[in-house]
């Protein structure tokens, strides 16, 4: 039931993204990694340059790389948005699970990150569903932190709108994450912040302090984009 | 009882340039010791408090006191597993079971380097030997370990991040290779093959 909802929303995506594709007369064949939304250099000293030049072009290309390579096996992931090959992930093989949802966590990432001081706070309406869902802002940063902090060996913490339309906290190992249709990912739902607990993504400037990491890392958020992703998956 | 964390084999700077000083400062000196710290703080007023290492780790279930237990006892072993001058081939009664499961050292690298590479996530890639006597390359992740298992841990390589990101950055391949070429220390895994 929660895989229908999910991978129906995501078509009604896809067509009209294919609507606009086909007047334009484009058609892609492979995945992308989008374009990185600031410079390297521009979340220091949150995040370091080199752990952005690294993390942007070698991880999360390898796993664009990656799933691209799975197309000779399932051809019609070609046509498919990343939305939809993890929605139905189950269907695929682990390299597509693995290099599918690498590439769709980072891709979040990137975009829910902003200089200090440029990702504007939480929208009013977001506020409101925050401090309903954990009782205040300050206990959501809490939960999520914990979560991340949680996160044993490789993986990522979630704030995601449910099927439900309801705002709740998870994480996840390694590249999966709550759109998959796997029995394991136990908190399903559109993910609308994501913070990476790899160590790649700390190691240079943080080493074994994942919790200094996660406590400057909010520095960096967003808002604003969390803001306009919040309001998409309630309009889902 | 008070589990401690056990003094390296050789000195931090023993192993480099193949494995930094930088590198155990952070992988022995705060993961290692953290692993030691937790445990001990973990295992306090539980049936757990009095336990041996390994005991804990055939016993605990799946959680905090098996993870910090099960790496504290894989980074011991690991640095064991480890020597300056290192590589090699192994000799003896393992070469000769190594030779029988994939026809030649040089086979055998092959596949170990490939399942250390395709351990995804954070793990460990081990030689094991099996009660038959034969060997085999197993992965776990995150603490696992073959201590639970059937099977003898003879060798092993660390592949979390924490691992090889200081000297190597992304390149576990790299690592894992220099791991075979100039670090990993086949007595020891002779003798465990022997006990
Ligand atoms: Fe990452």
């Amino acid at each position: 039931m929660t895989k229908s909802w999910f991978c129906l929303s995501h078509n009604v995506a896809r067509i009209a993204l294919l609507a606009g594709l086909t007047a334009a007369g484009t058609a892609w064949a492979q995945f992308t990694q989008s374009p990185l939304p600031y410079a390297y250099t521009a979340l220091e000293p949150q995040i370091d340059a080199m752990t952005m030049e690294l993390h942007y072009t070698r991880h999360h290309k390898s796993a664009v790389d990656g799933l691209n390579a799975q197309i000779k096996n399932y051809p019609e992931l070609a046509n498919m948005t990343i939305e939809q090959v993890l929605c139905q992930v189950s269907k695929y093989n682990t390299a597509v699970r693995n290099n599918g949802g690498n590439h769709y966590n980072h891709e979040i990432f990137w975009k829910v990150m902003a200089p200090a001081g440029q990702g504007g706070k939480p929208s009013e309406v977001l506020a409101a569903a925050i401090d309903k869902a954990f009782g205040s802002m300050e206990e959501m940063r809490k939960l999520f932190s914990a979560a991340a902090a949680g996160r044993f060996g490789s993986g990522w913490a979630w704030l995601v709108v449910t099927p439900d339309k309801k705002l709740a906290i998870t994480s996840t190992p390694n590249q999966d994450n709550p759109l998959m249709d796997l029995p394991e990912i136990a908190v399903k739902g559109t993910p609308i912040l994501g913070l990476d607990v790899w160590e790649h993504a700390y190691y240079l400037s943080y080493q074994n302090r994942r919790g200094d990491y996660i406590k400057h890392w909010w520095d960096v958020v967003n808002w604003n984009e969390v803001n306009r992703r919040y309001e998409e998956a309630m309009r889902q | 009882m008070e589990h401690q964390l056990p003094p390296l084999p050789y000195a931090k700077d023993a192993l480099a340039p193949h494995m930094s000083a930088e590198t155990f400062e952070y992988h022995y000196g705060k993961h290692h010791q953290a692993y030691v710290t937790n445990l001990n703080n973990l295992i306090k007023g539980t049936e757990y408090e009095n336990k041996g290492l390994e005991d804990i780790i055939k016993t605990a279930p799946a959680g905090g006191i098996f993870n910090n237990a099960a790496q504290v006892w894989n980074h011991t072993f690991f640095w064991n597993c480890m020597k300056p001058g290192g590589g090699g081939a192994p000799s003896g009664a393992l070469a000769e079971a190594i030779n029988k499961k994939w026809g030649s050292y040089d086979e055998f690298k092959k596949a170990f380097q490939a399942s250390a590479v395709g351990n995804f996530g954070s793990g460990w890639t081990w030689l094991v030997k099996k009660p038959d006597g034969s060997v085999d390359i197993v992965n776990t992740s995150n603490a696992a370990t073959p201590l639970t298992t059937a099977d003898k841990p003879l060798i092993t390589v660390d592949v979390w991040e924490h691992a090889y990101y200081i000297d190597y950055r992304n390149a576990r391949p790299k690592f894992v290779e220099t791991f075979l070429e100039h670090l990993v220390n086949w007595s020891f895994a002779e003798a465990n093959y022997a006990g």
